[in-house]
């Protein structure tokens, strides 16, 4: 599949690989040059693969607090928030950012890789006085990061872009939310895919640089940003990956609570762990064996050379007595092991 | 792209120097734009020995791992340390001990080296 874009990858010089069947951009001018683009400037990627679902309706609030662990009734309209739905089992079906565009009425971004398996589950699960669409073909859509994104947004839109993160904003036919998976300030701007060359072209004349899904990695895992199929997983609960913050075990039952509430009260057996090499390696990558006092006891569920820090990063779920941070492991690569450690979450972190 | 005239190559885009019955191995500049980022290179140990085509060393970008290919048959003689600055002085992989010259008969000449990248 191709998004809008694809055309406009080509005469931006990007190189396009496959990912969850979608021709992507993993690079322009290079890894390397594109992360530091973002941590340093302005970068913008093609988020068009990404899905978009509406839905709306009088019970629409409590319909998503049956299927999403985060509180959709207590999002203020004109926010979006961070949110996980489950299967029966705690485990991860998919991870999304939730609008709330007016009292009833919601838009969901969820990850391009479990468009059909979300829409599935959710159309599976639907409740009376609810509205659910899956448009995900009908949008573009663009997410530009970086220290100078304001800028860009101020060209792009003549207004100062909100200050405060998870602001949801109607521009046109488009919707943005401030927020991003980089760690650094910018916004997602989801746009008519008709109109999503002209907006690309804008924003590069704005001064945003193209960068692709390569950098868009190494960016998120120096934030220790989990991306589902790798970190996250059917198998793994949001609290064996640390993700606790977005549950809200107040409200009424979620598919998941039950089994959440019992992993909560006997304590995960595993926590996904962020990793920092401590030896000159390879870059690590996803599925390296992870090694504790010579033993094996996890792979890394996700793994890069960090380009802020010039050293091997990972994640992986290891034994929760093993998990604190200061714990010394081991990583292997082609057989041969690198000393590394638990570090506190996130691995990068600007300068104050 | 450069392609040095005094070099032979392999289909898999390592150039090898012969000198005597020594060859010296890098992988070309066409190769090193197509991996881009070069962060680590991990060659062989010294004195192992490789038929030509064996993987002898492998060379990572940002994104992802990649083989490199002894082009002939020989015992390992040395390793050095960098090569994404200068692909063809500096930037050599490993030196190899010929065990069969009459292998580089096989091997490209710049221009068909030339020919296969489309310059």
């Amino acid at each position: 599949m191709r998004t809008p874009l694809y055309d406009s990858h080509l005469a931006a010089g990007g190189r396009m690989v496959d990912f969850a069947g979608w021709e992507m951009p993993v690079q322009y001018s290079g890894i390397l040059d594109e992360h530091k683009t973002v941590r340093e400037a302005a970068g913008v990627f093609d988020i068009s693969h990404m899905g978009e679902f509406f839905a709306s309706g009088p019970a629409c609030a409590g319909w998503l607090d049956s299927l999403l662990t985060n509180n959709a009734t207590a999002l203020a309209v004109g926010h979006a928030h961070y949110s996980l739905m489950l299967n029966e089992r705690g485990g991860v079906i998919d991870d999304l950012i939730v609008y709330r565009l007016d009292a009833e009425e919601f838009l969901l971004v969820v990850n391009a890789s479990k468009i059909d398996e979300d829409a599935a589950w959710m159309k599976s699960h639907l409740s009376e006085g609810v509205t659910f669409e899956n448009r995900s073909t009908d949008f573009g859509a663009l997410a530009v990061q970086g220290p100078r994104a304001g800028e860009i947004f101020e060209k792009l839109f003549g207004r100062s872009m909100p200050h405060e993160r998870n602001r949801v904003l109607e521009i046109g036919d488009g919707f943005i939310v401030t927020t991003g998976y980089t760690g650094e300030k910018g916004f997602e701007w989801i746009i008519p895919a008709a109109e999503a060359g002209a907006s690309w072209e804008k924003t590069l004349a704005a001064g945003a640089k193209p960068c692709g899904l390569g950098a868009r990695d190494t960016l998120r895992l120096e934030m220790c940003y989990p991306l589902n199929g790798s970190d996250l997983s059917p198998d793994h609960s949001p609290l064996e990956a640390g993700l606790g913050f977005f549950v809200d075990f107040s409200k009424p039952p979620f598919i998941g609570k039950e089994a959440l509430l019992a992993q909560k009260a006997a304590g995960p057996a595993r926590r996904l762990a962020a990793l920092k090499v401590l030896e000159k390696s390879p870059p690590i990558r996803p599925h390296y064996p992870v090694f504790l006092d010579g033993v094996q006891v996890a792979e890394t569920t996700s793994g890069a050379l960090s380009p802020s820090l010039g050293c091997g990063i990972a994640m992986a779920y290891l034994p929760a007595a093993a998990s604190k941070p200061g714990q010394e492991i081991e990583i292997e690569v082609r057989g041969k092991k690198f000393r590394a450690c638990v570090h506190k979450k996130p691995l990068y972190q600007k300068d104050p | 792209m450069n392609v040095p005239d005094n070099l032979r190559y392999a289909e898999s885009h390592e150039w090898i120097l012969v000198e005597g019955d020594t060859g010296t191995v890098g992988i070309t500049e066409h190769a090193q734009a197509e991996l881009t980022d070069i962060v680590f290179a991990e060659p062989p140990a010294v004195g192992k020995s490789f038929k030509a085509g064996d993987v002898a060393a492998v060379v990572e970008s940002v994104k992802a791992a990649s083989d490199i290919y002894s082009p002939v048959s020989g015992a390992l003689e040395q390793t050095p340390a960098l090569l994404n600055t200068d692909p063809f002085g500096e930037g050599w992989i490993f030196k190899i001990r010929l065990a069969n010259p009459a292998e580089l008969a096989a091997l490209k000449d710049p221009a068909a080296y030339k020919a296969q990248i489309g310059e």
